[in-house]
């Protein structure tokens, strides 16, 4: 890395606000020639939104940026682009239905008497993938290759038309680890060929192996930016989760002792290459934190106990009775609830009244036929909008005008108003202002008291020891751990999800 | 508070076109609004304007649950042609009017169950699997009539198109019905929520534990009943079946309705009344300007007139344009 | 082998399998003549197809192409006959209003965010509407160079006759081809139907490409209506009645993607000779009657969407890869 040089990009107090919400809180951030420079954050940090200033998607709302000490300003990607910034994002933006070498050369094919000249193509699109250490059939469609060579082509195209910048927006998501490694060696190249590069990952380890150095962002705001080499998985995992050692305070969250008889049981449910198989039983009156980074495989296991996706393995008991789980419809019809993460796409109806929305689920239960008259309608979201505070000012306007703590209160209602025997709430606090926060985290408490039993994810560490009585931490698709007691302490969890392959088989606690 | 929202649904968009249209008509025909009773049945214009829109409304009434899951039928019209069809080819074979009936309706059951199985379980997209029905259905009523128009004289069959019950025309009586019926079975029952949640937000919808796959299978198929009520009344109005230009051009007629009534291509929202409601729109304009002597082609021209007019209302740069209007009034 | 030619290949191999067959039973059908009727009288719905080609790969869908046919016989003829134009000059109007039409519904398409089906959709009603309102009575065309036309072509070997409308329609395919294949614009419309986000974020003139794909799509379909009115010497408002669906039917078993990104020019061409061999082979035949044509096309259709949807919702199988370090 060359030290000290000045920075190619700089980004300087940036600041957007969407709606009410500010999504970056006055961000710096630069990358100078010839480093690689990774973006840490979880979902809803701001990673996104910071990257797609810096591209021209957005336009910031305050702050600057410079281009190699000058100040610029983007009008969409294509400008970004043309002044040296290219951008690879994780569903590679290429077009899968055509070759090779026109994904490389669209919109700049030489022609000759307005025809393109494919060969031309063909042997440029040659030599350049060469560089790359690539040899493949360039004729062939896009689409017929694996992500990685996917990959590897958009960022031979991002670099040939910006050449200083190039940002890496999850390139390893779907890659093996022969083909990560592949992909570092294209990345190292090009560091070496003098471009800045902006790395976002969630993959810790690919952090520590491939950066010069690291930001990380939390809730909008920059935590701070460190060099790799002074700085432990350990100092990283809990600058993401902000969590500061110094005022940790082990095990005051939930007495554990009030636990009632099994709930419900997950043996063994697992599904090839997304969560490996675990054993689960929650008790009544109980709340399961789960803890882990993005991509450890904690919103697939939700998605198993819910069957959104369908396990190819093991069994789900409730209340000591097997029951099938293939569908949402039958986890709905053995009592589940499920608050997903990402509200807008599989949560709410945004058309619908905030009512409709109530009691949706509770329709789908009862079928066709065992309609909800409007008074009972009217009762039951009343009684739930009154419990759980939903602030709209009427049950009949569509639920997208609320704000999105109010919505995630909308869902939360949805599944209560079922009277469910278990609920899974994955991310409930996400993108929710401080206020309607608390009021979340109270509901868990209070839903756990009156017998409820409860799983919850949540990349909060302060939040999921308020008010678990365990936690399982996952890690690379796998439960790794289950803390329970003293253990539940930010400290101890940041252990298990930052714990190096290797050395934990000691912390391998995995009960049945 | 129940009868707020009458008033408040009188004073909708729709009913004031309706309302413009009729008068513009009154004004070209001042007889417009006279309804005499002649042999026990209700004559005048506008009771032409109802019969007359039967079909399409009743076409309409199918779309309306199609559009709101967010897809399309286009073959009502080719459906309407093959019920039609076997109806009077069985009748002329001496079948029982009853048996012909109910034998139409079960095409169109069986027609509608094939598209939705296309687009339910082969996932075809709906413009596309119902577009095959579209092309070969005109195919397939020819293939039943022999090419022919086939005439009949059944009085069973000539009574639905034709006959009167009440004093009002058996299309009218058999549109009101199953706009009637139609209405109450969606809203009585949970079926008109689960299709508009299907609609809104298919994702959304498997979460929250409906199947969505019974209830698009159950759109369709009721898609093409209302397709073969509709071809049976044709048919019977011109006591024959003409696999050629029965129903021709009517899918789009009943999707123009739909969306005139209000409820959005995109699904979600949607009302069975104000779509047929738009179908009444559709034939008033159509019966004005037969009276004030164009050529009925005429009406196509207006059609595209309406048809881009709800477009650009519709556009997000419309609503945009106007937003940007009213700060720039508020920011003065 | 190129996944996307799996559909070309078995529209090919049915198309031969079918002629040959046809050719067993009859074996008149192998001759010349046979073949030049066949280009004779497919060449407008063939034109129109190409059109409809670029359409369809693009994403879209141009509901609109048998009523501006439909206009433009209309428009010629009232051009010709009441205006007294001569007919070249009649053409370049014609194509000049067909083409106007087709950008203005690009247009709406691209900036009112609308789907294609609906904007074209209107575009027919106005199209066959503004055709009645020219005139809704057929106007026959008496024209020297409209006789000199439809009589002149080339005699091939074996008596058959390769007539000026057929060669038309060859070179439209000819050109249609070297567009879609070779040039920028051609590369741009396989973008659009492969994802229209990647390519804006490509550089691809989305609004520019989008117009231009219409208002080809309506030009040609103005050529296919002025060939029309050259092979039935009138103009008509209900001529070339469904002709779109057809259209739609022919680029679908020619082995185009209905949901864009994939397809050929050439396959378009088998896809109408395709619906002309079961035409054929339906008079040849005599007790068969024209509506099995529906039919077998529907069939056909039903088959190729089917067809499709296994080829392209597999996996893409994936190539191997020679990696140097």
């Amino acid at each position: 890395m060359v030290n000290g040089s000045q920075p190619v990009v700089q980004a300087r107090g940036i600041v957007k606000i969407f709606g009410q919400h500010r999504a970056l809180d006055g961000v710096d951030f630069e990358v100078r020639p010839g480093e690689v420079h990774a973006l840490l954050g979880e979902n809803g940090a701001g990673k996104s939104t910071l990257i797609k200033i810096l591209t021209g998607a957005y336009q910031p709302d305050g702050g600057e940026i410079l281009l190699e000490g000058g100040p610029v300003r983007f009008s969409d990607p294509l400008d970004a682009q043309r002044h040296g910034i290219g951008t690879v994002y994780q569903e590679v933006n290429l077009l899968p239905n055509r070759s090779v070498a026109e994904n490389l050369f669209l919109g700049h094919q030489p022609t000759r008497f307005g025809m393109v000249q494919r060969r031309v193509i063909e042997v440029k699109a040659r030599e350049l993938l060469a560089t790359y250490g690539l040899e493949i059939d360039v004729k062939a469609e896009l689409g017929s290759y694996s992500v990685a060579v996917q990959q590897i082509v958009a960022i031979a195209r991002a670099v040939e038309l910006s050449g200083k910048v190039l940002v890496l927006d999850e390139p390893t998501a779907s890659l093996d680890r022969n083909e990560v490694a592949k992909m570092f060696e294209v990345v190292g190249r090009l560091k070496a060929r003098g471009l800045g590069i902006i790395f976002i990952t969630h993959f810790l380890d690919q952090v520590f192996e491939i950066a010069d150095r690291v930001t990380i962002l939390r809730n909008g705001k920059l935590i701070g930016t460190r060099t790799l080499s002074e700085v432990t998985t350990t100092d990283v995992v809990r600058m993401m989760l902000g969590k500061d050692l110094a005022f940790d305070h082990g095990g005051v969250g939930v007495a554990e002792a009030v636990q009632g008889p099994v709930r419900v049981q997950f043996k063994s449910l697992g599904r090839q290459g997304k969560v490996a198989p675990f054993t689960l039983s929650l008790h009544e009156g109980e709340v399961v934190g789960v803890a882990g980074l993005l991509g450890s495989g904690r919103t697939e296991m939700a998605r198993l106990m819910f069957g959104v996706d369908t396990a190819d393995g093991g069994e789900i008991s409730v209340g000591g009775r097997v029951v099938s789980i293939r569908n949402p419809a039958q986890a709905v019809a053995a009592g589940f609830g499920f608050c997903p993460e990402d509200r807008k796409l599989d949560g709410i109806f945004g058309e619908l009244s905030v009512r409709e929305n109530i009691i949706i689920a509770l329709q789908a239960k009862l079928g066709w036929f065992r309609a909800l008259n409007r008074d009972e309608q009217d009762e039951i979201a009343g009684n739930y909008a009154e419990a759980l505070d939903i602030r709209a000012a009427n049950h009949d306007m569509p639920v997208k005008l609320l704000s999105g703590g109010n919505q995630q209160k909308v869902i939360l209602a949805r599944w209560l108003a079922i009277d469910p025997n278990f609920l899974i709430l994955d991310e409930p606090t996400r993108g929710i202002d401080v206020g309607a926060h608390a009021e979340i985290v109270r509901t868990i408490n209070r839903l756990r008291e009156e017998g409820l039993a409860l799983l919850v994810i949540s990349s909060e560490l302060d939040e999921v020891v308020a008010y678990s009585n365990r936690i399982v931490v996952m890690r690379d698709r796998e439960m790794v751990a289950e803390l329970s007691g003293a253990d539940i302490a930010p400290s101890v969890i940041v252990a298990a999800i930052a714990d190096n392959r290797g050395s934990q088989a000691a912390k391998m606690e995995t009960s049945a | 508070m129940k009868r707020k929202n009458w008033r408040g649904a009188l004073l909708r968009p729709q009913f004031a076109a309706l309302a413009a249209v009729l008068l513009i008509n009154w004004l070209l025909f001042p007889g417009f609004f006279d309804i005499t009773l002649q042999d026990g049945r209700l004559f005048g214009s506008l009771i032409d304007v109802l019969n007359r829109g039967a079909p399409v409304a009743i076409l309409a009434i199918g779309m309306t649950a199609v559009i709101a899951t967010k897809g399309v039928d286009l073959s009502v019209g080719a459906v309407m042609a093959i019920a039609g069809a076997v109806a009077a080819v069985l009748v002329t074979g001496g079948a029982s009017a009853i048996v012909a009936v109910g034998a139409a309706l079960l095409v169109g059951l069986l027609c509608g169950l094939w598209n939705g199985i296309l687009v339910t379980y082969l996932e075809i997209q709906p413009i596309i699997a119902t577009l095959v029905l579209m092309v070969a259905g005109r195919g397939l009523a020819q293939l039943v009539t022999e090419g022919s128009i086939v005439t009949f004289s059944d009085p069973v069959l000539i009574f639905i198109g034709t006959g009167s019950l009440f004093g009002m025309p058996m299309p009218i009586v058999i549109a009101a019905v199953l706009t009637l019926l139609a209405t109450l079975i969606v809203r009585k029952t949970a079926l008109g929520l689960l299709i508009e949640a299907v609609g809104v937000n298919r994702s959304a919808a498997r979460f929250a534990g409906i199947s969505s796959g019974l209830l698009l299978v159950l759109v369709y198929t009721f898609a093409g009943f209302c397709a073969a009520t509709s071809g049976l009344i044709v048919a019977g109005d011109i006591r024959g079946a003409d696999a050629n230009n029965a129903g021709l051009w009517l899918e789009l007629d009943a999707i123009l309705a739909v969306v005139i009534g209000g409820t959005s291509l995109l699904g979600g929202r949607f009302s069975i009344p104000m779509s047929v409601v738009g179908a009444l729109i559709i034939q008033a304009m159509n019966t004005g300007i037969l009276i004030s002597g164009f050529s009925p082609e005429f009406n196509l021209v207006v059609k595209s007139g309406v048809i881009i007019l709800i477009l650009i209302m519709q556009a997000p740069i419309t609503s945009q344009w106007l937003r940007a209007r009213t700060s720039e009034r508020k920011a003065q | 082998m190129n996944r996307a030619l799996r559909p070309l290949l078995a529209t090919t191999a049915i198309f031969v399998l079918a002629y040959l067959a046809a050719i067993i039973q009859f074996p008149a059908m192998l001759s010349t003549r046979v073949l030049g009727n066949f280009l004779t009288d497919n060449a407008f719905l063939g034109i129109a197809a190409v059109g409809m080609t670029f359409v369809i790969i693009s994403g879209g869908i141009d509901l609109s192409v048998g009523a501006v046919i439909g206009f433009t016989t209309v428009l010629n003829a009232v051009l010709i006959m009441w205006l007294g134009l001569h007919p070249l000059f009649a053409f370049a109007i014609s194509l000049t209003v067909a083409a106007a039409f087709g950008a203005v519904m690009g247009a709406a398409i691209h900036y009112l965010k609308v789907p294609s089906f609906i904007v074209t959709l209107a575009g027919m009603f106005l199209a066959r509407g503004g055709a009645s309102v020219l005139s809704p009575d057929s106007i026959g065309i008496k024209h020297e160079v409209y006789t000199t036309i439809s009589k002149s072509y080339v005699l091939l070997p074996g008596g058959g006759r390769l007539t000026v409308i057929a060669m038309i329609m060859l070179v439209v395919f000819v050109l249609g081809m070297i567009l879609a294949h070779r040039t920028r614009f051609g590369s741009y419309v396989y973008a659009l139907g492969g994802s229209e986000v990647s390519a804006g974020l490509m550089g691809v003139p989305v609004a520019r490409t989008t117009i231009l794909i219409y208002t080809l799509s309506a030009f040609l379909a103005g050529l296919a209506g002025i060939v029309f009115s050259l092979y039935t010497s009138a103009g008509y408002s209900l001529s070339a009645l469904g002709v779109e669906l057809d259209a739609i039917a022919a680029v679908v078993i020619g082995g185009t993607l209905l949901t864009g990104g994939y397809g050929f020019i050439a396959g378009t061409f088998i896809g109408v000779m395709l619906q002309g061999l079961v035409q054929t082979y339906i008079v040849f035949d005599g007790s068969l009657s024209s509506w099995w044509t529906k039919i077998v096309i529907g069939g056909l259709l039903f088959l190729f969407i089917l067809l499709q949807r296994l080829v392209f919702s597999a996996a893409a199988p994936r190539r191997k890869v020679f990696w140097k370090s």
